[in-house]
């Protein structure tokens, strides 16, 4: 699972909070059956992985991954089993003589990692594990902590403020902004179905429209909009317009879609897409990805051409709130 | 370093850099020849040279008793002063307290009050509990005194240290304590040791205080070396102190090898 | 599944926020008690026999309070005097170490790391080593047939030896040697945190390096400067031992006056007026010091 929101936001303070270091002033925090808000961190039972891996440095790699159960008062044979068994996990086997200094960063992230685990925790914890590290090596250990974790089989919260990464690594995310929860969802659902305009833009690309809901129907100005989820109550609302989602077909579109008339802005070749500016009959500015099939009868879109976009139905996505 | 400056153009200031340290720095180093003279006078370079005041320091039971006394009273000292110094650093550091400033400012205040001061309030106090020239007392009043120094020390040394590393350790298990002796107290170690040898020196050397609270039996190094500078000198303070430069000298020049040693090891 | 804002249920904000409180009251009283044995001893050796003293200071010798403490020192002359060469004196040798302080500060703080760690040490071992052996150096040093003479008369500099020591020259030369690493110190800290990018963008403006000086980098080390300068002009006020020793008994200080008040008078009543009276002076100048360094500071911004 992971908290995902821009900064300050407040997910950190919730991860330390869950941890023990940040002291709420009121509520109640549990892991399974146990009340654990007015335990002290070390009685938790939780691993936790700074942003900065916090390895010791007077210790060797294998003292450091053998501190929490050196604390437990394990014993010593157990003690080089498991940290031998945890270092073949995060695949660092043999480096357990090494000093702190002759790692890597990738190396320290994992060892802090092993670190966290060795001790079977109930929870393991995360602070943005992935902050520190370059791209490459960033989505490397994405897919890595993710296979990691589906092994383990430990319940997991890691905090990002990279919607990619949070997308890419968890079962479930919760969008926090301004130390609200806004929606804890299935990656998917999050994206398909964000609850209001602040999860849209987090995740993914989005476009808006203002619309306007009257008696149950939406309109935007005097075209009635065809949509599937039932609308928000009657007022003002937002039209979430996904740039992939928008259609250019030469074909004559279906009764069940939406159609968009406007002007080109801007045509960007991306490769496997072009991204279309467009400004809309209403006046408003949106942004299509026209993948290249699509295009290949009439070609690139010209600046100042006339075009007409299509929405499915269950495409459209209406979310309270007004343009501002 | 301000590259468009060249060093020639700073010859001057270089110059008077040095002039001051060789001035900081020499009269320690005359003491030394001084100590081995032949002579009875305080003439320089000394006319003779020989063993005697050595000799007279370690044949003298009163100069002996005297040091033993300094020694005692010094590492108890430390011994106190350590822990103290340590504890109100770490809870100075980590505490959010209202009066955080006050606390500071009265834990230092031994360094910015008078000793003279601090020696007849001392005298005052102790008299009245009958404790004037006994070890305790200058142990208490030294240990006053050396407390900011470790204080200061300490509190610096945590200035450079990743606290992260507590938080760590306890939620791998550890207790407050437990995380402090087995994570942090090994990384500071350096801040400590010095503030322990500061401490050490605070009271091997004060004189103010044990001339009030201390004298004949009980008298410390101190007591017969200022009573010898004020009144007729005697040659052996040549032999003391140049024991005494070489006890506040090595051990320092041998940490600072240390540390350099460390620094350039191939990691 | 979606969740709307907030976990929790007002009932149980009530339930646990009181015990919470009172946990974190808890932690923090225990960092608290880690400082007490230090604040206890500060109170018990420090604040109290002070506080005595000033009582002292206003009782006479039938256990009535009384003034007349306090007027001797003023009507005495001789009291006001102690009181003018102490202030003189320390004026004085704060005003040489600054001379000497300063630039040796601005130095360390363009060396680089090799060297400054040398000169630090050339600094900081004088700092360590004893006050009475150094005190007892310059006595040999300063005699009249001591070295520093010997030299001035075969150089030519002057035809017959300069009495040096036991007077109050040699006790300025003994303060000062003693007092310039307390002001280098703070000073040179100071020193270290302020930005060279400033210097250079002041060059590159095009102020020569005297006037970058002057109009940039002075005023930068004035709070480390002022800093240094009232830790020394006030440990100078409260000196002892080395005017006791090199002025030979030509010198007295407000230090070694009360100290001799305390064996010549029957009562604390003389000596704790003395030291009421230093005190004041030392914790007016700390005062004024530290407005003076947060007015500043206001103005750095």
């Amino acid at each position: 699972m992971t908290l995902l929101g821009p900064s300050g936001s407040g997910k950190t303070t919730l991860l330390m909070t869950i941890a023990g270091f940040a002291r709420p002033s009121g509520g109640s925090i549990s892991i399974g059956d146990t009340e654990v808000v007015r335990l002290p961190p070390h009685k938790r039972e939780i691993g936790m992985v700074f942003q900065n891996y916090a390895l010791f440095p007077h210790m060797s790699v294998g003292d450091n991954i053998g501190y929490p159960l050196r604390l437990r008062k394990t014993a010593k044979g157990e003690i080089a089993a498991r940290v031998e068994h945890v270092l073949e996990l995060v695949q660092l086997e043999g480096y357990g003589s090494r000093r702190v200094d002759q790692l890597s960063g990738g190396q320290r992230q994992r060892v802090a990692l092993a670190r966290a685990i060795v001790f079977e925790p109930r929870i393991l914890l995360m602070d943005e594990p992935l902050s520190a590290l370059d791209k490459q090596l960033r989505e490397r250990m994405q897919i890595e902590i993710r296979r990691l974790h589906d092994r383990l089989g430990m319940t997991t919260i890691a905090v990002t403020h990279d919607q990619r990464e949070a997308l890419t690594m968890s079962d479930r995310v919760a969008v926090l902004e301004r130390g609200r929860l806004i929606q804890f969802d299935t990656p998917r659902q999050l994206y398909e179905r964000p609850i209001n305009r602040f999860v849209a833009e987090f995740i993914g690309e989005s476009s808006f429209v203002p619309v306007t809901v009257d008696r149950g129907t939406a309109l935007y100005g005097d075209m009635k909009l065809q949509i599937t989820e039932t609308p928000p109550p009657d007022g003002p609302a937002l039209l979430l317009l996904r740039p992939e989602k928008l259609i250019l077909s030469s074909r004559p579109l279906g009764r069940e879609v939406n159609r968009f008339d406007g002007v080109v802005e801007d045509a960007v070749f991306q490769g496997e897409s072009v991204l279309l500016t467009i400004i809309l009959a209403g006046g408003h500015e949106i942004q299509a990805r026209i993948p290249n099939r699509q295009l290949d009868c009439r070609g690139i879109p010209v600046a100042g051409s006339a075009i007409e976009l299509g929405l499915a139905a269950e495409d459209a996505l209406l979310v309270p709130g007004d343009a501002s | 370093m301000e590259s468009h400056i060249t060093h020639w153009q700073r010859w001057w200031l270089y110059g008077l850099t040095g002039l001051t340290i060789f001035f900081l720095v020499l009269p320690s180093l005359i003491v030394i020849p001084m100590s081995f003279s032949g002579t009875n006078s305080l003439a320089f370079p000394p006319p003779a040279w020989s063993f005697r005041w050595y000799e007279s320091f370690f044949t003298s039971s009163q100069w002996l008793g005297a040091t033993w006394v300094s020694l005692q009273v010094s590492l108890c000292t430390v011994l106190l002063a350590t822990p103290i110094g340590v504890a109100a650093a770490y809870g100075l550091h980590l505490g959010r307290f209202v009066f955080g400033q006050a606390i500071y400012a009265v834990l230092i205040a031994a360094l910015m009050v008078p000793v003279i001061l601090i020696a007849i309030g001392a005298f005052f106090l102790f008299a009245q509990l009958g404790m004037v020239n006994t070890k305790p007392a200058l142990v208490l009043c030294d240990t006053l005194l050396a407390v900011p120094f470790v204080l200061v020390t300490v509190s610096a040394g945590f200035k450079g240290y990743d606290f992260n590393q507590e938080q760590v350790a306890r939620s791998l298990g550890a207790s407050r304590l437990k995380a402090f002796f087995s994570v942090t107290l090994p990384q500071i170690r350096a801040s400590v040791i010095a503030g322990a040898f500061f401490s050490f020196i605070v009271a091997f050397d004060e004189v103010v205080i044990a001339s009030l609270l201390s004298g004949g039996d009980g008298a410390t190094l101190t007591n017969l070396m200022f009573a010898s500078l004020r009144n007729e000198i005697d040659p052996t303070i040549a032999a003391i102190s140049s024991l005494m430069i070489v006890l506040t000298t090595v051990p320092p020049l041998i940490g600072h090898i240390v540390m350099l040693r460390r620094k350039r090891r191939p990691s | 599944m979606t969740m709307a804002a907030g976990l929790w249920h007002k009932d149980q904000v009530l339930l646990n926020g009181a015990a919470l409180e009172a946990d974190r009251r808890r932690e923090n009283r225990q960092l608290l008690m880690l400082c007490s044995p230090g604040i206890l001893l500060a109170f018990f050796l420090l604040c109290l026999p002070i506080g005595w003293l000033f009582w002292f200071s206003f009782i006479d010798a039938g256990g009535s309070p009384t003034f007349e403490h306090y007027s001797r020192i003023w009507n005495e002359g001789a009291y006001i005097q102690i009181f003018i060469v102490t202030f003189e004196t320390s004026a004085l040798v704060t005003a040489i170490c600054v001379l000497l302080g300063y630039p040796l500060a601005y130095c360390l703080s363009q060396m680089s790391q090799k060297w400054s760690g040398i000169v630090m040490l050339g600094v900081l071992v004088p700092f360590w080593t004893s006050l009475l052996v150094r005190t007892y150096a310059w006595l040999v040093l300063l005699q009249r047939r001591g070295i520093v003479n010997t030299l001035l008369v075969d150089s030519g500099l002057v035809h017959q030896p300069l009495p040096l020591v036991n007077n109050l020259t040699g006790t300025i030369i003994g303060m000062v040697h003693i007092m310039v690493p307390f002001l280098v110190l703070p000073l040179y800290a100071s020193m270290r945190s302020i930005d060279g990018t400033y210097l250079r963008a002041a060059a590159n403006l095009g102020a020569s390096p005297v006037k970058a000086f002057w109009q940039i980098y002075l005023p930068l080390s004035l709070p480390g400067l002022i800093a240094g300068l009232v830790l020394t002009f006030i440990l100078c006020l409260g000196f002892y031992i080395t005017p006791a020793i090199l002025g030979g008994g030509r010198v007295q200080f407000i230090a070694q006056r009360i100290e001799t008040s305390v064996h010549l008078f029957p009562t604390w009543g003389p000596a704790s007026a003395l030291g009421v009276v230093l005190l004041a002076f030392t914790l007016a100048i700390l005062v004024l010091s530290q407005l003076l360094l947060s007015r500043w500071r206001r103005r750095l911004g």
